[in-house]
C-alpha cells in the first residue's frame, strides 16, 4: 500500500495514500466532528462540520471528503476551525425545532452531542423565520418530523444508494429546502417498503418509528386481556447497546428476564418459529425441485423485501416462498395450537413481537395474514421500543438474571438464531434439506456454511448434496436484491434458492436496531459484530438443526401433521398482492 | 445577387422591442416596391446597443437606424433602399453630425470596443452556415485537423493566455491540459456552460444567438484537444432563441459533416448534445451542472475530485463558457500572440460586459482587458443619466462586489477588481448613482443569492437567509451596531464555509459595500435613516408648512387618506397613516413636500 | 463535407454577400444617383448590374452603393466613381451595358472609360 506523508497539527504522520483528511485524522487518533458523512453511502461535504484549515487552501476543506496528499498540512482545531463549526451549529440551530427534552434522541442526538461538545450556549443566536412542517405520519411503520431535519440528507441516501428505492429526497431549495417524497405525497403514499433503515442513519429525532408501546402497557393493564410476546433472532444481539454495552453483545437471558418483569403473560421465541419456517421453506423447496414448480425459490421472512418486490418485481412473485415469516407464523401458532390447547379464545389473546424492524410494522396489518380469524400478531414494537419500556418501567437491565423463555414455543436451534444475520436463513435451510435429501446428519464443521457467511451484499454459492447441484444466492440490501433479480430475470444465473433481506447485512442491521452514532457506523461493522454474536449462540446452542427441535416435531404430531399439509398451509402460508411503483 | 443588405437585429433584446414586426414589414414594402430582387434582409444577433433597438443597418452603406418603428419602414424603403437619400431622422443620433454622418465605429459606444467574442454578432446571419464559414469559420477547426497535434493546440490556447470567462478567470489551456492524459483510452466529455444565470447579464445569450457556430466549432476544437467525442451545451431554457438556433446550427454542422463521425476525413469525431436548464442560478456551478445534466436535482458536488479527472458521468471532463470558446477560433487562427497583445499582464484579450442600471447606453459591450472603468462609465455607456452623480459599479453581479467612484479609473481586469473586492465575474456591470442605497443593493442581491441556493450546505442555505434576515432588519430601521458586526462575520463565515462558489461568494456585495459604504450601515442603525431615500421604512414624507400653498391637491391623491388640512392652510402628513408611496410629492406644484 | 477544399468553396460563394458588410474605408465607392430623375432614366437596372459585375469579378475592393440627386438630371442615369488618393470620375447617360464596361476597365482594369465620363466640353 503506498502512502504519503502528511502533517496534522504540526506532527508528522505516513498514511495511506488516497485516505480523507478524516481517515487519516482518525488514524492519527483525532476526532473531526461529522453530521452528514456516511462511509460510502453519503460523501456530499454538505453540512460542513467537519471543515478544517489546509496550508494554502483558499477555504476551509471538508475532512471527510477531501483527500491527502504528499506534503499536505492539516490543521484540525485552531480557533478559526472551532469558530465555523460553532457557527455552523448555531445556524443549524436557528432553523430547528429545540424541543429536546422530550426528544425521541434526547441523550443519542447527534447534533446535541456535538453542541453539547463545542458549548453552544447561545442557541438562539441566529434565530429567525423557522418554517413549521406537519409530521408526516402516512406510512405505517414512522414518522418524519421535518422541523427537526438538518439537511444531512443520510436518510435519502440510504433509500437511493443502499436500498435503490429513492422514495425521499429533497424538495424545494436554499431554505425552503425539505425533505419529502416526490410531489409531497406522504410516504404512505409512495412504495416506501418501511425499512427504517432511514431512521437507523437520522442523526436527530427527525425521523423515528411509530410507538406502540403504550399499547402494550394498556393490554399488559387490562386483566381480560392475555399479552403473550416474541422476540426476534436479532433482538438478543442488539437490545445490550441500549443500555451501554458494547456493540455485539448477546443478551438473550437478560431480555427473556426483562419481558417477563415488564408484565407479559407469556415470553416466546421468534426462534421457534425460524425453526417451523426452515421445516415449511425447506420442504417447500424440496417440492418445488421434485415437481418443476417455479424456481428459484425466495425466501419469504423480510416483509420489507416483500414489499419491494410487490413494487418494483410483481412479476417476481411466484418466487417468493408462501410461507409466512417466522413473526406471522408464531402469531399464527399461539392464536391457534397455543390458544387451542390451553383453551383460551383467540380473541383474548394479544400478540406482541419484538422485533429489529420497522416493515413488522406493515406486516401485521397485511390481508391474509389472520389465521384464527383475528390478526395473527397485534403489536409489533423495536427493538429500540422494548428498550424504552423496561427504561420506563425502572428494571435494572443490567443486574437482571439470565432466564428462558416460556415453553412449549420458547424452544429453538442455532438454526434459528442466525435468521437475524445475511445468510442465516439459507445456512438453516442447508442444514434440513440436507437431512432431508440424504436422511442423515452434517457432522462437525460440514454444519457450518462458510460460504454464505460474512457482510458482502451478494454471495453466490454452488452446494453438492449427494450428488445435486444447488446453486444458491445471498443478498441483502434491496440495490443488492435488484442485481439477483436481474441475474434471474437475464438468464445470467441459474439459482434454486435465493435467501433476501431488505437490510443491509440482515436483520441484525434492522431498521429497528439501536441507533449507533455516524462516528461508530463510519469506522465500526455494527452488522458483523452483531452477526458475530447470533453465530455465537449457534455455536453454544445444544441444538443446531430445526427439524431437531424437539417442541417442533410435537407441533407437527400434535397438529399440523406435516410440513406443507392442508392444515400448515391455512395456518402457516400466506399470498402476495401486486403494486405499483408509488402506488398501492 | 443582391446590391445591398438590411441587417435586422433578431436578438432577445431587439426582439422584444419589435424586430419581428419591422421584418415582416420591410418584406411587405420591399416587395411592393419591386426590390425584393436587389435588397436582402438579413436578420442577425445583437449589436450590443439595446438601449437603441430596434436595429436595423443598411449595407454597404454602413447605415444605422436606431429605436426604429413600423412606421418608419417605408420610409427607410422609398427613400434610402430606393433613392439612395439617408433617412437621417432615424440615424442613431450618435453618427449625425454638422458635417454629415461619421461611421458607426468612430462613435462614442462603439470606438473603444474590440470585437473578436462577439465579432460576428450583428454582422452574419445566425441561422446560416454558410454566412459563418463566409467569414473563415470552421477553418480553424480544419486546421487544427488537419495540422496540429491536440497538445499543440493546448499549447497555443495556454499562450494566448485566454482565462475562463464565466467568472473564476482560470487558464483555459491549464483546464484542456489537466483533462488531456490518456487521450484515446478512456471517455471524456467537453461542456459548455450556457446557463447564464447572473441578473442583468446577458453576453453568452448573445454569443449563442448571434454566432452559434463559434461554440460548436470551439467545443469541437477542445474535443480534438482533450481527446473527446462527446459535447455537451447545457443551455437555459429561458433563452428560446439561443436555444432554436443552436439546434438549427447542430443540424447544418451535422449535415456538412462538421460535427460527426470523420470530420474532415481525418478520422475525428465530435457530436453536440444541447441539455436544457430549467433556470437554477447554482447550475451555472460547474459540478452542479454536470450533475443536472447527468439527470440529478442540480447541485454542486464537493472539488477534488475535479472535473479535469472525475466530471461528468465520472469521466473527465472540461467545461468552459460560452464566451470563452467564442475566442477559440480566433487564437487558433490568428495565433496566440495576437490574443495576447491585447489586454494587460496577466488578464489578456478582451470581455464583453453588460451595461446596465443608471447609464444612458445600457447594453453590451466588448473592451480589451485594462480598459479604464472611467472608459465604459462616461465613453461607452454616456455617463449616469438625468444628471446625477456616479456612485458606484456592481460587478460580477451577485457574486462581485461593488467599486466606488474614487476608484472609477481602475483598468478592468481580473487581478485588479479582485484587488478592491471585487471581480470580473461573467461581465454585469451595474451602475449606481447617488440614489442607490448600497445597503438596499446588497439586500437586493442577497434576496437573489438566497432564493437561488440549491439548500444542500448549511453556510448557503442557512446563513444567506440568516444574512437577509438581518439587512431586513437595518433597511427597516430596527438594526443595531451589534448586527453589522454579526452580519460581518457570518459574511466572512459563509465565504470561508460554504461547498461551491455561489455560497462562497453570496456575502461579497455585503463586504465589499461594507467596506466602501459603511456609514450607511450606519446611518440605517444609529441615525435610523437612509441617506439616499430608498429604505420606505426609514423615510418620511413631510410637508413644509412655508411652501404649501393649501391647494389641497396632495390630500386628494392621497390613497392612504394620510393627509389633512383645510383649503389655503398648510396641510399635514399623519406619519402613522402614510405608505410612503411618494403620490403627494409627485403632484405637489410647489415643491412643499419633501421625504428626509 | 469531407475536405478543406468544400470548406473553402463555400466561404468563396459568400465572399460577395459578406463583403457588403465589411468595413468600407479604403475602398473604391461607385455611387448611383438614384433620386426620382435617376431611376426615371434608368438607373435602376445600372445599380443592380453594377452591383452584379462587382460581385462576379470579386473585386473585393469596391463597394456600389446609391445616392439620391447629384444634380445634373439631364445627365442622369449618372455614376460616380471615388478612389481614396484619387480624383473622382463622373459617368453619364449610363446603361447596364456601358455600366460593365466600366466595372471591366475602370474598377478592375484601372483606365476609366473617358467616352462615358463627363467633362466640360459636354456642358
Amino acid at each position: 500500500m503506498s502512502t504519503v506523508n502528511i502533517k496534522i497539527n504540526g506532527t508528522d504522520y505516513e498514511v495511506p495514500a488516497g485516505s480523507t483528511i478524516l481517515e487519516a485524522a482518525r488514524l492519527a487518533n483525532i476526532d473531526i466532528p461529522t453530521l452528514c458523512y456516511l462511509k460510502d453511502v453519503n460523501e456530499i461535504g454538505a453540512c460542513r462540520m467537519c471543515v478544517v484549515e489546509v496550508k494554502g487552501a483558499r477555504t476551509l476543506v471538508t475532512a471527510c471528503v477531501y483527500p491527502v496528499n504528499e506534503g499536505m498540512e492539516v490543521f484540525t482545531n485552531t480557533p478559526k476551525v472551532i469558530a465555523s463549526r460553532r457557527r455552523n451549529l448555531q445556524l443549524l440551530l436557528s432553523n430547528h425545532d429545540r424541543k429536546c427534552l422530550s426528544c425521541v434522541r434526547s441523550g443519542n442526538c447527534e447534533l446535541q452531542q456535538l453542541c453539547r461538545e463545542y458549548g453552544i450556549e447561545d442557541e438562539a443566536f441566529y434565530d429567525g423565520e423557522r418554517p413549521h412542517y406537519e409530521l408526516d405520519d402516512s406510512a405505517p411503520h414512522m414518522i418524519r418530523d421535518n422541523n427537526k431535519c438538518i439537511l444531512c440528507r443520510r436518510c435519502s441516501a440510504v433509500c437511493e444508494k443502499v436500498q435503490g428505492i429513492g422514495v425521499i429526497g429533497p424538495n424545494e431549495r436554499g431554505f425552503a429546502t425539505n425533505i419529502g417524497s416526490a410531489f409531497n405525497m406522504g410516504l404512505g403514499s409512495t412504495s416506501c417498503v418501511s425499512c427504517g433503515q432511514c431512521i437507523n442513519v437520522c442523526p436527530t429525532g427527525a425521523l423515528y418509528e411509530k410507538d406502540h408501546t403504550q399499547q402494550i402497557f394498556d393490554a399488559i393493564a387490562d386483566p381480560e386481556k392475555i399479552v403473550i410476546v416474541q422476540s426476534a433472532p436479532s433482538v438478543r444481539a442488539g437490545l445490550g447497546e441500549e443500555f451501554g454495552l458494547p456493540i455485539g453483545t448477546g443478551v438473550e437471558g437478560k431480555m427473556a428476564a426483562a419481558m417477563r418483569r415488564l408484565g407479559f403473560d407469556k415470553v416466546f421465541d421468534t426462534n421457534f418459529s425460524a425453526d417451523l419456517t426452515i421445516m415449511e421453506e425447506a420442504n417447500e423447496l424440496l417440492d418445488r425441485v421434485n415437481n418443476g414448480g417455479v424456481l428459484p425459490l425466495i425466501t419469504s421472512c423480510s416483509p420489507g423485501w416483500i414489499k419491494y418486490c410487490e413494487h418494483y418485481h410483481p412479476d417476481m412473485l411466484d418466487h417468493i416462498s408462501t410461507c409466512k415469516s417466522p413473526q406471522q407464523m408464531m402469531g399464527a401458532v399461539i392464536k391457534t395450537y397455543y390458544a387451542e390447547k390451553n383453551n383460551i379464545d383467540p380473541k383474548k389473546i394479544v400478540s406482541v413481537s419484538i422485533m429489529p424492524c420497522t416493515a413488522k410494522k406493515f406486516e401485521i396489518g397485511r390481508p391474509d395474514q389472520s389465521a384464527a380469524g383475528v390478526p395473527d400478531v397485534d403489536i409489533a414494537i423495536t427493538t429500540r421500543e422494548l428498550a424504552r419500556m423496561i427504561k420506563k418501567q425502572g428494571i435494572d437491565f443490567l443486574n437482571l438474571p439470565d432466564e428462558k423463555f416460556d415453553d412449549p414455543l420458547g424452544r429453538s436451534t442455532g438454526a434459528a438464531v442466525i435468521f437475524g444475520a445475511t445468510g442465516g436463513v439459507m445456512e438453516a435451510a442447508l442444514r434440513t434439506a440436507y437431512f432431508a435429501l440424504t436422511n442423515t446428519e452434517l457432522e462437525g464443521d460440514a454444519i457450518n456454511f462458510k460460504q454464505v457467511r460474512g457482510t458482502d451484499g451478494i454471495k453466490e454459492a454452488t452446494i453438492n448434496v449427494n450428488g445435486m447441484d444447488i446453486n444458491i444466492a445471498v443478498a441483502s440490501g434491496l440495490k443488492n436484491a435488484n442485481e439477483i433479480l436481474r441475474r434471474v430475470k437475464s438468464g445470467e444465473a441459474n439459482y434454486h434458492f435465493i435467501e433476501i433481506m431488505c437490510c443491509p447485512g440482515g436483520c441484525v442491521n434492522g431498521g429497528g436496531q439501536p441507533q449507533q452514532p455516524a462516528s461508530v457506523r463510519n469506522f465500526v461493522d455494527i452488522k458483523a459484530l452483531r452477526a458475530k454474536a447470533l453465530y455465537d449462540y449457534d455455536e453454544a446452542y445444544e441444538l443446531r438443526r430445526s427439524h431437531n427441535n424437539p417442541d417442533i416435531q410435537k407441533l407437527y404430531d400434535e397438529y399440523f401433521e406435516k410440513p406443507n399439509s392442508h392444515k400448515a398451509h391455512e395456518i402457516l402460508h400466506t399470498s402476495y398482492v401486486k403494486r405499483t411503483v408509488n402506488g398501492n | 445577387m443582391y446590391r445591398s443588405q438590411v441587417l435586422i437585429c433578431g436578438g432577445t433584446g431587439c426582439t422584444s422591442s419589435g424586430s419581428k414586426v419591422l421584418i415582416d414589414t420591410l418584406k411587405e414594402e420591399l416587395k411592393k416596391n419591386d426590390l425584393d430582387k436587389e435588397i436582402e434582409i438579413v436578420v442577425t444577433g445583437c449589436h450590443g446597443l439595446c438601449e437603441k433597438g430596434p436595429i436595423v443597418i443598411v449595407q454597404p452603406d454602413n447605415i444605422f437606424y436606431s429605436n426604429v418603428k413600423k412606421e418608419d419602414i417605408p420610409l427607410i424603403v422609398s427613400e434610402h433602399l430606393l433613392k439612395g437619400r439617408v433617412v437621417t431622422s432615424l440615424v442613431y443620433e450618435e453618427m449625425v453630425t454638422d458635417n454629415g454622418l461619421k461611421p458607426l465605429r468612430d462613435t462614442n459606444f462603439y470606438k473603444h470596443q474590440t470585437r473578436v467574442a462577439l465579432r460576428n454578432c450583428g454582422v452574419i446571419n445566425p441561422e446560416s452556415i454558410d454566412e459563418y464559414i463566409g467569414t473563415g469559420g470552421y477553418e480553424a477547426l480544419g486546421k487544427v485537423l488537419t495540422e496540429m497535434t491536440p497538445d499543440e493546440v493546448i499549447q497555443v490556447v495556454l499562450d494566448s493566455g485566454l482565462r475562463g470567462r464565466g467568472g473564476a478567470g482560470f487558464p483555459t489551456g491549464l483546464k484542456w491540459k489537466f483533462a488531456s492524459g490518456n487521450r484515446g483510452n478512456v471517455q471524456k466529455y467537453v461542456c459548455c456552460n450556457a446557463d447564464e444565470g447572473d441578473p442583468g447579464a446577458f453576453m453568452d445569450r448573445s454569443v449563442l444567438e448571434g454566432d452559434p457556430h463559434a461554440v460548436l466549432e470551439a467545443m469541437a476544437i477542445a474535443g480534438y484537444a482533450i481527446g473527446a467525442d462527446q459535447g455537451y451545451i447545457y443551455v437555459r431554457a429561458e433563452y428560446p432563441i439561443a436555444v432554436a438556433r443552436l439546434e438549427i446550427a447542430l443540424k447544418q454542422a451535422r449535415e456538412y459533416g462538421l460535427l460527426g463521425k470523420d470530420i474532415f476525413g481525418t478520422g475525428f469525431n465530435f457530436d453536440i448534445e444541447l441539455r436544457l436548464g430549467s433556470g437554477a442560478f447554482v447550475c451555472g456551478e460547474e459540478t452542479a451542472l454536470m450533475t443536472s445534466i447527468e439527470g440529478n436535482r442540480g447541485e454542486p458536488r464537493p472539488r477534488p475530485p475535479f472535473p479535469a479527472v472525475k466530471g461528468l458521468f465520472e469521466s473527465p471532463t472540461i467545461l468552459n463558457n460560452v464566451e470563452t470558446y467564442a475566442n477559440i477560433a480566433q487564437i487558433i487562427l490568428k495565433g496566440a500572440d495576437w490574443f495576447a497583445s491585447m489586454g494587460t499582464e496577466k488578464s489578456k484579450g478582451t470581455k464583453v460586459f453588460a451595461l446596465g442600471g443608471k447609464i444612458t447606453n445600457t447594453g453590451l459591450v466588448e473592451i480589451p482587458m485594462g480598459t479604464p472603468l472611467r472608459t465604459v462609465i462616461e465613453d461607452i455607456g454616456g455617463g449616469v443619466p438625468n444628471g446625477k452623480k456616479f456612485k458606484a459599479v456592481q460587478t460580477g453581479g451577485p457574486s462581485g462586489g461593488c467599486i466606488p467612484a474614487e476608484h472609477i479609473d481602475i483598468p478592468i481586469d481580473y487581478e485588479n477588481l479582485a484587488s478592491i473586492g471585487s471581480i470580473v465575474g461573467s461581465g454585469g456591470m451595474i451602475v449606481m448613482d447617488e440614489d442607490n442605497c448600497m445597503v438596499d443593493i446588497a439586500k437586493f442581491f442577497l434576496e437573489f443569492t438566497c432564493d437561488e441556493s440549491c439548500g444542500k450546505c448549511t453556510p448557503c442555505r442557512v446563513g444567506t437567509k440568516r444574512m437577509l434576515e438581518i439587512l431586513e432588519k437595518i433597511t427597516s430601521g430596527k438594526g443595531t451596531l451589534e448586527d453589522i458586526d454579526k452580519l460581518e462575520e457570518l459574511a466572512a463565515f459563509i465565504k470561508d464555509n460554504a461547498l461551491c462558489g455561489l455560497g462562497q461568494t453570496a456575502p461579497n456585495p455585503i463586504l465589499s459595500t461594507l467596506k466602501f459604504f459603511r456609514d450607511e450601515y450606519i446611518a440605517h442603525v444609529v441615525d435610523k435613516k437612509c441617506p439616499a431615500g430608498v429604505c420606505k421604512d426609514l423615510l418620511q414624507y413631510k410637508i413644509v408648512a412655508d411652501k404649501c400653498k393649501g391647494c389641497t391637491l396632495c390630500a386628494k391623491n392621497c390613497p392612504a387618506n394620510a393627509i389633512t388640512g383645510t383649503v389655503k392652510e398648510p396641510h399635514v402628513i399623519d406619519p402613522d397613516k402614510c405608505i410612503k408611496c411618494g403620490v403627494c410629492m409627485s403632484n405637489c406644484k410647489f415643491g412643499a413636500i419633501v421625504k428626509e | 463535407m469531407k475536405s478543406l477544399e468544400e470548406l473553402k468553396a463555400i466561404r468563396d460563394k459568400m465572399q460577395g454577400q459578406l463583403d457588403l458588410r465589411a468595413a468600407q474605408e479604403g475602398k473604391i465607392r461607385v455611387v448611383v444617383g438614384m433620386a426620382t430623375c435617376g431611376i426615371a432614366s434608368g438607373a435602376r437596372p445600372v445599380l443592380n448590374k453594377l452591383a452584379e459585375e462587382v460581385a462576379n469579378k470579386g473585386l473585393k475592393d469596391v463597394v456600389v452603393t446609391q445616392t439620391g440627386c447629384i444634380g445634373l438630371c439631364q445627365y442622369e442615369p449618372m455614376v460616380e466613381v471615388l478612389e481614396p488618393g484619387k480624383e473622382k470620375v463622373t459617368y453619364i447617360k449610363m446603361d447596364p451595358e456601358k455600366a460593365a464596361r466600366v466595372v471591366e476597365e475602370h474598377l478592375k482594369g484601372g483606365k476609366p472609360v473617358a467616352e462615358y465620363t463627363l467633362n466640360q466640353t459636354n456642358l
